[in-house]
Formats: C-alpha cells, sequence, structure tokens
C-alpha cells in the first residue's frame, strides 16, 4: 500500500504551520513538512531538496547520495555479471 | 419591472416562460452573440439546402451527445467550446465535414447572464474556429436545485463524402495505432480545475475541433481503417471499442505514449492513469503499417496533430483485448476504466 | 536526479533480470524451486503488475501478494459504520477514493453518496480538516485508514484540530499495523513462505528494528524494498543471494528513503495520539492482536468512535472465509469458487477485488493477459 511519490520543495508557504510548496513533475501542491523538521531547523533550510509525498505530508527527506549509491551499484551488475556467468557456464560444463 | 438584461442579471424561471423576458434572453444573448441567418429569421425549424448538400457527398452524418461539466469554465475552454467541439469531432471521425450544429440550453434558476454569454461566446467561437453554423436552439429553465448550472445538448449534421468508409470493424492485424497528441490533458485540467485537490499546473484542456486534421488525414491515406475521438474514458475505451468491433488485441507501447510531465504529475500523485483521462481534442486512428510514417509526417504539419505519435499495434490474436508492453519489456492489460476515477492513496 | 525514471531504466532492469535468472541456476536455489516471495505490501502488488514483472521473471520464482493493501482487508461491518455516520443528517464524510467502491453489507460509501448522503473524497486529511473550516455549522469525519504510512498524517491533522480547537472535526480511525499480521501469518505455520519484500513507505515510518523476529525466530530473509520496478528486482536478487547462502537477514534496499531507526517525529506523533488496540478485526483474516491503534483518551472529543453511536453486530461473514486464505497464499486466488465467476473486479464480493493491487483482482487481470 502506501502511494508515495518523490517531489522537491520549491518554496515555504507558510513557516508557521511547516506548509511547504512541492512539485511532482511539473504540478505543485502545498504539502505539511513537520514529519521532516526538527525544532532546531528552520523550514527555508529544505528548499531544494527532496522528499517522499504521502496523503499532503513530506514523510521522509531523500538521501541524493543513497540514491546514486544504489544505481552506481545496479550499473555494476552488468560486468560482473558478466563474469560470474562465464563462471557458472564453465561449472555446468564441468559437471 | 424591467426586462433589459445586463451581465449581473440572474437567470430567474420567467427567462424560461415563453414570454417577454425569455424573448429578452434569446435576442439579447443567443442571437446577438450567434448571428446568423437562419437564427435571426427565428423560425421554428433550420431549413436546410438539400442540393448543397449533395454536393459534397453521398451520405449525412448526424450525431448527438449532452454536455454536462464541472466546472463549466477550465483552462482552454468552457461548456460552450466543448459542446460545439465534441459535436463537430464526433461527425469528423466519421469522415464527415461538420456542417450545421442545434443547441439546446438548460438552465439552472440563479446563473448569471454574464456567465451564460461567456458560454455561448465560447460555442460562437469554437463554431467559428470549426466553420459550422449553429442553425436552431432552445433554451429552458429549472427551478434551482433542479439542475447544475448550465446542461448543453447538442446535435451535428455533417456530409460524407463519397467513398470514406471509417469502421472500428476493419482493423487488421499489422495495422499501426495512431493518436493525434499528448494524452489526458483535459481529464487533468478538470481534475484541477475542480480546486477541491488543490494542486497547480500549467495545464489546459486540448479541446479543439479535429475534422481539418481529419481530412488532412483522409487526403493522405484513404484506406484509414478506423477513427475515433477519445473522450470519456480516454484512449482505454476507445482501443477497447476497436478491440471488441474487429475482434482482434490491440498493443500499446509505453515509451511512446506521448503524455505531458504536468499530466504525468498528476497521475503520480493521485495514482491514476493518462490512458483513462477524458480528451476533448484527440483522435486514435488504426492505419496500414505501410502508410503509417507518411500520414504521421503530414498529421504533425497540422496545429492539432503536432504531438502525434503510433502508439501501437492491431495483433494478430483473435481476442478482444488491449495490452500495454511496458519499457521494461513486459506486459499488462489496460483494463476498460471502470466509471468515476478515484483518486488512490495505496 | 527526479528519483523515478531513473528507477525504471531498462537496460538497469535486464542486467537485472539477467543476474537473478543467473542465481536461480545455483545449485543450493535449483533444489528449493519454487522459491516463493510473498510481497507484503499492495503497492508493489500494484509496480509488480504495472510493469509486467511477473512475465519477465525467470520461472521458479512466484510472488505471492500479501495483506498489505489496507483497502482489501477492511471488513463489510466497518464500511457499514462510516455508512451510519454519514447517514446522520449533519454530517460530511470524508475519506480516500479508495475507500469508496469497498463493499459493505449492503452497499459501498459510493453507492450510499448516489443515494444522497454526503461524502467527499479527499486526497489529505489536512483537507478533511478544511472542510470542518468551512463548514461550521456542519460535522465531518474523516474515515482514515491505512497502515504506519498514513497514521502521522492522521496524527498530525488531529493534533492541529485539537491546536485550533476545531470541535465540528471527528475522525472515525481505522488504521492498522503491518507486524503483527506478519507474526500471525507466519504463527499459522501452514503458511509456506522462503521471504518477504517488505513494505518499503511502512518502514520509513517504523524502521527496520520490528522487522527482526522474522528473520530472527521465522528464519525468512525480509528486503525492505522501494516500489519502482528497479527496486522491486533488487530486492528479489538480494533475497535470492540470502536464501542462495542460507543467510535470513532483514536487509534496506530502499536506503535513500528508509533509515533504520525509521522517522522519529512521525513516530512521536503517533504516539501522542494513538494507542494500540487489544484486538482488531482484518478481513479475510479475522481478529489479530495489537493490529490497530485507536485514539488515545486525551483526543477523545475527535473519536468519531465514541461521539457516534455505531451499529452493533460484528464478525466474520462466511463468504469471505476464501479472501483469507488467499491472503495467507494458502489458496490461489483462481482456486477460489467465486473468482471469475460471480466475483470479479467490476463485480466485487471479496475485498481483495475492489482494489486493483488485491491479490484476486491483480490476479484476474494477470491470468488473462497469460492467455496470450
Amino acid at each position: 500500500m502506501c502511494l508515495g511519490v518523490p517531489g522537491q520543495i520549491i518554496a515555504i508557504d507558510d513557516s508557521d504551520r511547516s506548509v511547504a510548496i512541492v512539485e511532482v513533475s511539473s504540478v505543485r501542491r502545498r504539502i505539511n513538512l513537520a514529519c521532516v523538521l526538527n525544532d532546531a531547523q528552520p523550514p527555508e533550510s529544505l528548499v531544494g531538496g527532496w522528499v517522499l509525498v504521502h496523503v499532503g505530508f513530506a514523510m521522509n527527506l531523500i538521501d541524493a547520495d543513497e540514491a546514486r549509491k544504489t544505481l552506481e551499484l545496479l550499473s555494476e551488475l552488468q560486468s560482473f555479471a558478466d563474469e560470474q556467468g562465464m563462471q557458472e557456464a564453465g561449472i555446468d560444463e564441468i559437471r | 419591472m424591467t426586462l433589459s438584461i445586463n451581465d449581473h442579471t440572474l437567470i430567474t424561471m420567467a427567462h424560461g416562460a415563453g414570454g417577454r423576458a425569455m424573448r429578452c434572453l434569446i435576442e439579447e444573448v443567443f442571437i446577438n452573440v450567434f448571428g446568423g441567418e437562419q437564427l435571426l429569421r427565428m423560425e421554428d425549424q433550420a431549413r436546410l439546402d438539400m442540393a448543397q448538400l449533395s454536393s459534397l457527398g453521398d451520405r449525412l452524418a448526424y450525431t448527438t451527445d449532452s454536455y454536462v461539466i464541472d466546472p463549466l469554465e477550465f483552462p482552454g475552454g468552457n461548456i460552450g467550446s466543448l459542446a460545439v467541439n465534441g459535436t463537430v469531432n464526433d461527425l469528423a471521425v466519421g469522415g464527415a465535414r461538420p456542417l450545421y450544429l442545434s443547441c439546446a440550453f438548460i438552465i439552472e434558476e440563479g446563473i448569471e447572464v454574464g456567465l451564460l454569454r461567456r458560454i455561448v461566446e465560447g460555442m460562437r467561437d469554437a463554431a467559428l474556429r470549426a466553420g459550422v453554423t449553429v442553425v436552431t436552439g432552445d433554451t429552458k429553465v429549472v427551478p434551482r436545485g433542479k439542475g447544475d448550472k448550465v446542461f448543453i445538448n447538442t446535435s451535428g449534421i455533417g456530409v460524407i463524402e463519397h467513398g470514406v468508409n471509417l469502421h472500428a470493424t476493419q482493423c487488421q492485424p499489422g495495422d499501426k495505432i495512431i493518436v493525434s497528441g499528448s494524452l489526458g490533458d483535459h481529464g487533468a485540467t478538470i481534475l484541477q480545475a475542480r480546486g477541491d485537490l488543490a494542486l497547480e499546473a500549467d495545464l489546459q484542456s486540448d479541446c479543439q475541433p479535429l475534422h481539418g486534421l481529419v481530412q488532412l488525414m483522409l487526403a493522405e491515406c484513404p484506406d484509414i481503417r478506423a477513427m475515433r475521438d477519445a473522450t470519456r474514458g480516454g484512449i482505454a475505451a476507445v482501443l477497447h471499442e476497436f478491440a471488441t468491433a474487429s475482434g482482434f488485441a490491440m498493443r500499446l507501447h509505453e515509451e511512446m505514449l506521448p503524455v505531458k510531465p504536468e499530466v504525468r504529475g498528476v497521475c503520480e500523485i493521485l495514482g491514476l492513469d493518462a490512458l483513462h483521462f477524458a480528451n476533448e481534442g484527440r483522435l486514435v486512428a488504426v492505419v496500414p503499417a505501410k502508410h503509417a510514417e507518411a500520414l504521421l509526417r503530414s498529421m504533425r504539419q497540422h496545429p492539432a496533430g503536432q504531438d502525434a505519435n503510433i502508439i501501437g499495434e492491431v495483433l494478430d490474436k483473435a481476442v478482444a483485448r488491449v495490452q500495454v508492453a511496458t519499457a521494461l519489456g513486459g506486459e499488462r492489460l489496460l483494463e476498460m476504466p471502470d466509471g468515476e476515477l478515484l483518486p488512490r492513496i495505496c | 536526479m527526479r528519483y523515478v525514471d531513473e528507477f525504471r531504466d531498462p537496460l538497469l532492469a535486464r542486467q537485472l533480470l539477467d543476474r537473478i535468472a543467473q542465481r536461480m541456476r545455483s545449485p543450493s536455489l535449483k533444489a528449493r524451486l519454487p522459491v516463493r516471495i510473498m510481497e507484503v505490501c499492495g503497492g508493489h502488488t500494484h509496480s509488480i503488475f504495472r510493469y509486467g514483472l511477473e512475465s519477465l521473471l525467470p520461472e521458479g520464482i512466484e510472488l505471492i501478494h500479501g495483506p498489505g493493501c489496507p483497502v482489501c482487508v477492511l471488513p463489510r461491518e466497518r464500511v457499514d459504520d462510516c455508512l451510519a455516520i454519514a447517514a446522520q443528517p449533519d454530517v460530511i464524510f470524508a475519506t480516500f477514493g479508495d475507500a469508496m467502491r469497498v463493499p459493505g453489507t449492503q452497499k459501498s460509501l459510493q453507492q450510499a453518496r448516489s443515494e444522497g448522503l454526503d461524502i467527499r473524497m479527499v486526497y489529505s486529511p489536512l483537507d478533511a480538516l478544511e472542510l470542518a473550516r468551512k463548514n461550521p455549522s456542519r460535522r465531518i469525519v474523516f474515515f482514515g485508514l491505512g497502515f504506519e504510512t498514513t497514521m502521522p498524517s492522521t496524527a498530525l491533522t488531529l493534533k492541529q484540530a485539537a491546536d485550533e480547537g476545531v470541535s465540528n472535526f471527528f475522525l472515525l480511525c481505522h488504521h492498522i499495523t503491518i507486524v503483527p499480521t506478519l507474526k500471525a501469518l507466519l504463527d499459522d505455520g501452514d503458511v509456506a513462505l522462503d521471504g518477504f519484500i517488505g513494505p518499503g513507505h511502512v518502514s520509513m515510518v517504523i524502521g527496520l528494528e520490528p522487522y527482526a523476529f522474522i528473520a530472527r525466530q521465522f528464519q525468512k530473509p525480509f528486503i525492505v524494498s522501494g516500489f519502482e520496478p528497479l527496486d522491486i528486482l533488487q530486492s528479489i536478487l538480494i533475497l535470492l543471494e540470502q536464501l542462495a547462502n542460507t543467510e535470513a537477514r532483514v536487509e534496506n534496499q530502499y536506503t535513500r528513503v528508509v533509515q533504520p531507526a525509521g522517522n522519529r517525529q512521525a513516530q512521536a506523533a503517533v504516539a501522542e495520539v494513538f494507542e494500540l488496540r487489544e484486538r482488531f478485526v482484518w478481513r479475510g483474516l479475522g481478529e489479530i492482536e495489537h493490529s490497530g491503534v485507536r485514539i488515545r483518551p486525551a483526543y477523545a472529543a475527535f473519536d468519531a468512535e465514541r461521539v457516534f453511536d455505531l451499529p452493533a453486530g460484528r464478525g466474520e461473514q462466511g463468504e469471505d472465509v476464501h479472501c483469507g486464505q488467499v491472503l495467507k497464499g494458502l489458496l490461489h486466488p483462481h482456486q477460489c469458487p467465486l473468482f471469475g465467476k460471480v466475483c470479479t473486479p467490476s463485480t466485487p464480493i471479496g475485498a481483495l477485488m475492489v482494489s486493483s493491487e488485491g491479490a484476486c483482482s491483480a490476479c484476474y487481470q494477470y491470468k488473462r493477459t497469460e492467455v496470450l
């Protein structure tokens, strides 16, 4: 369950109520930031960052570094897969 | 009591009662805006010249549609332009040249004359653009609470040229499926314009006449098998109609579907599918494969076909079904839309 | 990076699929085919169906669609509660679009709306609160359903209502918790599963720790996964690798969104407003201990369960017995005597047919694709 959509915080709409304007594929909506703010942080510090949006709330910040790491890991699969493929093919032949 | 009306006048039951108030409304709003000799004659019926009709083709095309929409005005049009273009397009996708329209208004007591005038102006402008004439009409007023502001019915007459035969039954395996532009603009615009979802985007309805494009297509490729405008139910509904009528499965390719970022955004946020969204100025055509590329090139020369694309093909499978090949190489079935589009959270 | 298309890349998907196929050929996996993986969350079911992933996976991998679809486990009697509240003349009943088509004992909210009840769809619980501000003479009841992902939004909305003293806003709370249900499923013994694709968005709220017992006590790999096709394929690969190495760990594939401890602010909001119910009824699964939350006494004034009279009479309907077996993975949807005959997506009898991510609805569509 739980449709969650990545969106980018493009502005703060209402600092007191922690409401931001978040853009998802060129569509903007007011989104509540209460779940991704801590007391020490002004909402403005989040502008430009990406959040996971669910039912009008930003439920978590999206970690760009982690996203990149995941994709890099997947890109490396190819060369690894080729190697393994050859090895396993070899094993099958021996059997 | 004064009978003169201005834009702030509210429509009352008197404006539908057949008396002087009604006369005043019809003259001030409808006839003033529409003009045209047929309407000016104020007879109970339009009289159409048969010799002229016969000179244009060998069959009459005749269609009717009723228009209800919330909100009445939206980016890219209003219920008036919708009521003209919708009926023009129903004629056009049969290969007909649209000529004459009737229009019947059901007006709820209490709306402002100004709104009504804007709607009628929307109709007039759309009719001018489409080259059709509104030749006869009717207005009724219903008490407050018995309608939803304005309902419009239009019927249209057009002429089909000799030799033009578009039928969904003619779709053959191998034929290509072409769509004339981006998908779901109208549906997404209306969802946004209702305001209750509080979405903001630079969306505009695709509401426009298609007969110019259709005539161009028929000139380029007289063998076009079938054509529909993809209104309610989106292209999903049209392709199901093609599949059912022809008995062959239809396959779309996801990466070829033209969808604007804004429409995609609305779909992602609400968990909906642009293939189910209504369009008001998009047609889907099935054409023989050998003509598809040339046809596409000429469609893209036309303002109503700039974003046209080949989106799929008719499969050699005798089963009425619509499939989507995903960009990943998987396949899924495209369901007939369920009726009301319900936003999802899960 | 926009965090969507990057994770739908066809080339990378192809590579992952090759790698999965290769992994399936390893001797330790060959010996235990088929590998039965439950995707807990309906969102995964939806993506799997949407991208046709099942048709791309090599033979020997069986995906079991789990209970993580809040609409599918919504009891008929709960829909009746909604209808009883919505029938009060001064009530505006607000809920998510998902709940509209779920059949109650007699009818759905959608049908009741066509009969004249004031039932509205909202995108966010905050929109329901806005309805309350705009309609001071009406009572606005928001039907809050969903798992831990959705709980914080309802909790924060209720806190806002309390802070602002909005006295005509009420919550009918039907929030459910996934972990006790997974435990009940595993305790059942006769559930044959090799591992789980874990719910990414629930996990971004609750973190990874709550699943530890699944790996420890039941020796099942549990891979918390994102919802894009690459996420799901990578999670399947990770799961297969654990199985091949006879490991069983909780692993986080969705690191860009899920932190190990979850979201503390969200957890705090939930803890302030809600408390665990002793037990809660799930459609098809019956009563499960600690599987739902209710509103704490401090917020009693907003609690629709206390403010409104709800119809008496609870208990499972006999005809739903098959839904439970399907939810547990004991019965294939098409083995149910009602499947595809009287129970179809356009005429759903069981809730698994209602939502497009319900196991039966997904299977109904998939089965028909398979006949290609």
